[in-house]
């Protein structure tokens, strides 16, 4: 899923300084599920603004509230009157929801409470790591299932580079270098011969991340 | 001249701090009548949004009483309540409330006396550290 | 021949090659260039001129290698995906053979972590095998990367890569050097040997499989000043493993320097007895003066003449 992390509350408190009623909405979708923006992160973040503005000696109206998945125009419909009433929101959704939320009340500021981080996987509780950049042409099949586009830190195709030592990236030695991963993955799948195959230049600028906003389209589905 | 009481909350587990409490009531020890316990069946069951609630409703401290270390009867609830506090105290420094405004103490449920001297001892802490700025 | 070069025409001849680094200074000063070069002018067949090594920003390789063509001395541009996309790398040929540039080395580069620009946005469009072959096309094949737009000028290249022996698994690096000699490298250069049995070991498996006979390699040889050098060689080099024997002797000796100079000397007699070994690349960086000492102890001065 899309991992995020809350922003400081002193940059979020910076964003809500000209206002005396917002609302916070949160996502009970990938951003519940890196305890950072879900419902009980609504009522966590609330609570700490409050407290901070009635310390400053001011005060903030705050309506709470949680969409099962803001990305959903459906679902961010349902929050229009709580924001007919109010100066701002305040999203904790990733910036996919973010931007939903802003798209459907165009005439109201909207600030992100999150910074979205990556793609990623639950690694074990409370720590996720990055899996996956939607690149838009997987090659997973000729890697043993380890994506060296989100796990190299140059983004090679053809093979470690020098500097892979000990089975660990050359930017950092927590890092494991995937092209070492993969090659045991490959061995132990019995595929390792696939690494002799040549894999030509991507196409970044025209298949993958750099060809500009990307959209899929499925006819069969289209209303 | 108004002097200021202060409000404690203690949030005060089964197995620990409830019963320690109701040991420091049968001593004769003296309680504090500001203090608010709330019971709850495992330290590991207090939660960040229960700490914040109990001071943004107007605690000027609060305490969470859970079993020694190894004696957690649900095995690991005072080490994720330990994890807990550990982001509240962030929060509020975040906030730019004083940390001794909330501590996690361990305590045994035999513990009357000891449960006593920490209520108190928090007490005075607070009347020197004065009402909670967001009362 | 495919690029005429001096080093291309002493290791098509059989003759053992010498080639240095010369590393490029981090202002706009050519002084610095011409004044290494001519300690290395006669002492060695090609001098290699890194970009913007360990991503430490210096003048870029081009300049340092057109410098080196002015002065008639011949040069090994660097060629760093890290920091160029094709079309500038492929221009970037353009400009260099249109310069008198005609020695290539292909590399992926450190990451922008371990330089002076840390923030940097990757670049990395191509791997350096993808690079490899985008220059063997366009020399080859007469086309830019993708095959439909013609170069009608003739591209004289000598197309030079790197190969790790020290990095592990070795199977996998040998893959690796496999797949660009498949891609069309026509020379290869070592990270510095300092593990001479790794070293052996790798040459070994090269040879099983036949790679010696389809690429010219030269190992990397450096040699070092101290022993805290050699320590601070492998925390921060990407690849590098000095072994705690050398870096004892160079603690216990009288004068490092001279101890240095003497392993590199005794490294380089052992290396010309490896069977498919076919060259040198001495690397003494900030230490480039010392250079000709250490090839005519080695017994491999005078350098041939350019044919």
């Amino acid at each position: 899923m899309i991992k995020v992390e809350q922003k400081p509350l002193d940059e979020i408190l910076g964003f809500l300084e000209p206002y005396k009623k917002i609302v916070l909405v949160g996502c009970n979708a990938c951003a519940a599920v890196c305890h950072a923006g879900g419902e009980k992160e609504v009522g966590i973040l609330a609570a700490a603004i409050r407290m901070a503005r009635k310390k400053a000696g001011q005060t903030l109206d705050i309506l709470e509230c949680c969409s099962p998945r803001q990305c959903e125009p459906e679902f961010v419909e349902e929050l229009k009157e709580k924001v007919d009433d109010a100066e701002a929101i305040l999203s904790i959704a990733c910036g996919v929801g973010v931007q939903t939320v802003a798209e459907r009340f165009s005439d109201v500021p909207v600030y992100p409470g999150i910074n979205t981080m990556f793609l990623g996987e639950t690694e074990r509780m409370g720590v996720w790591v990055e899996r996956c950049q939607a690149c838009g042409h997987c090659i997973l099949h000729l890697t043993g299932g380890l994506c060296p586009i989100a796990r190299c830190a140059k983004q090679l195709l053809n093979g470690p580079c020098g500097g892979s030592q000990n089975g660990r990236c050359e930017i950092n030695r927590d890092v494991p270098c995937v092209w070492h991963e993969i090659y045991d993955r490959l061995v132990a799948i019995g595929q390792v011969q696939v690494l002799e195959q040549f894999v030509p230049a991507k196409k970044w600028g025209t298949e993958s991340r750099h060809a500009g906003p990307r959209t899929l389209t499925r006819e069969d589905l289209k209303r | 001249m108004t002097s200021f009481v202060p409000r404690i909350v203690a949030f005060c587990c089964d197995k620990s701090g409830y019963v320690a409490a109701d040991r420091a009531g049968r001593l004769g020890s003296s309680l504090p009548g500001s203090l608010e316990i709330i019971r709850v069946p495992c330290a590991g069951r207090v939660d960040v949004i229960h700490v914040l609630q109990a001071i943004e409703q107007g605690a000027d401290g609060v305490l969470v009483f859970a079993c020694h270390e190894d004696n957690c009867h649900s095995l690991t609830g005072n080490r994720i309540v330990q994890a807990r506090i550990d982001q509240v105290h962030r929060l509020m420094e975040d906030i730019g409330l004083e940390r001794e405004r909330l501590e996690l103490r361990h305590v045994a449920s035999t513990n009357g006396a000891k449960f006593a001297q920490i209520v108190e001892r928090k007490f005075q802490e607070l009347e020197t550290l004065g009402p909670s700025p967001v009362r | 021949m495919k690029s005429g070069s001096k080093l291309e025409s002493i290791l098509t001849k059989g003759v053992f090659a010498v080639t240095a680094q010369l590393g490029l200074p981090k202002e706009n000063d050519v002084t610095v260039i011409e004044t290494k070069a001519e300690w290395l002018k006669e002492n060695v067949d090609a001098i290699g001129v890194p970009d913007n090594q360990h991503a430490v920003v210096r003048i870029c390789s081009m300049a340092g290698a057109a410098v080196l063509v002015r002065m008639g001395v011949e040069p090994i541009m660097h060629v760093v995906t890290r920091d160029r996309n094709r079309i500038a790398m492929q221009s970037d040929l353009l400009g260099a053979t249109a310069l008198g540039i005609k020695n290539v080395f292909c590399v992926t580069g450190d990451h922008q972590s371990l330089g002076n620009q840390v923030d940097s946005k990757n670049v990395y469009d191509l791997d350096s095998v993808q690079l490899i072959d985008c220059f063997r096309t366009m020399r080859d094949k007469g086309t830019l990367l993708g095959g439909t737009e013609r170069i009608e000028r003739d591209l004289g290249l000598f197309i030079g890569g790197a190969a790790n022996p020290f990095a592990d698994p070795l199977a996998l690096h040998v893959i690796g050097l496999a797949k660009k000699i498949a891609a069309g490298v026509d020379f290869i250069q070592t990270q510095s040997v300092f593990d001479m049995d790794r070293f052996k070991e790798w040459m070994g498996m090269v040879r099983d499989r036949g790679l010696h006979e389809n690429v010219y390699i030269m190992a990397g040889v450096t040699p070092l000043r101290s022993a805290e050098m050699a320590r601070s060689m492998n925390e921060r080099m990407p690849g590098m493993t000095i072994p705690e024997t050398l870096i004892d002797r160079m603690a216990k000796a009288q004068k490092p320097d001279e101890e240095g100079i003497r392993i590199c000397v005794d490294h380089i007699e052992e290396l010309k007895e490896v069977p498919g070994l076919r060259g040198l690349h001495i690397t003494a960086v900030g230490w480039e003066d010392r250079i000709g000492q250490i090839v005519e102890m080695a017994g491999l001065l005078p350098r041939p003449m350019a044919t």
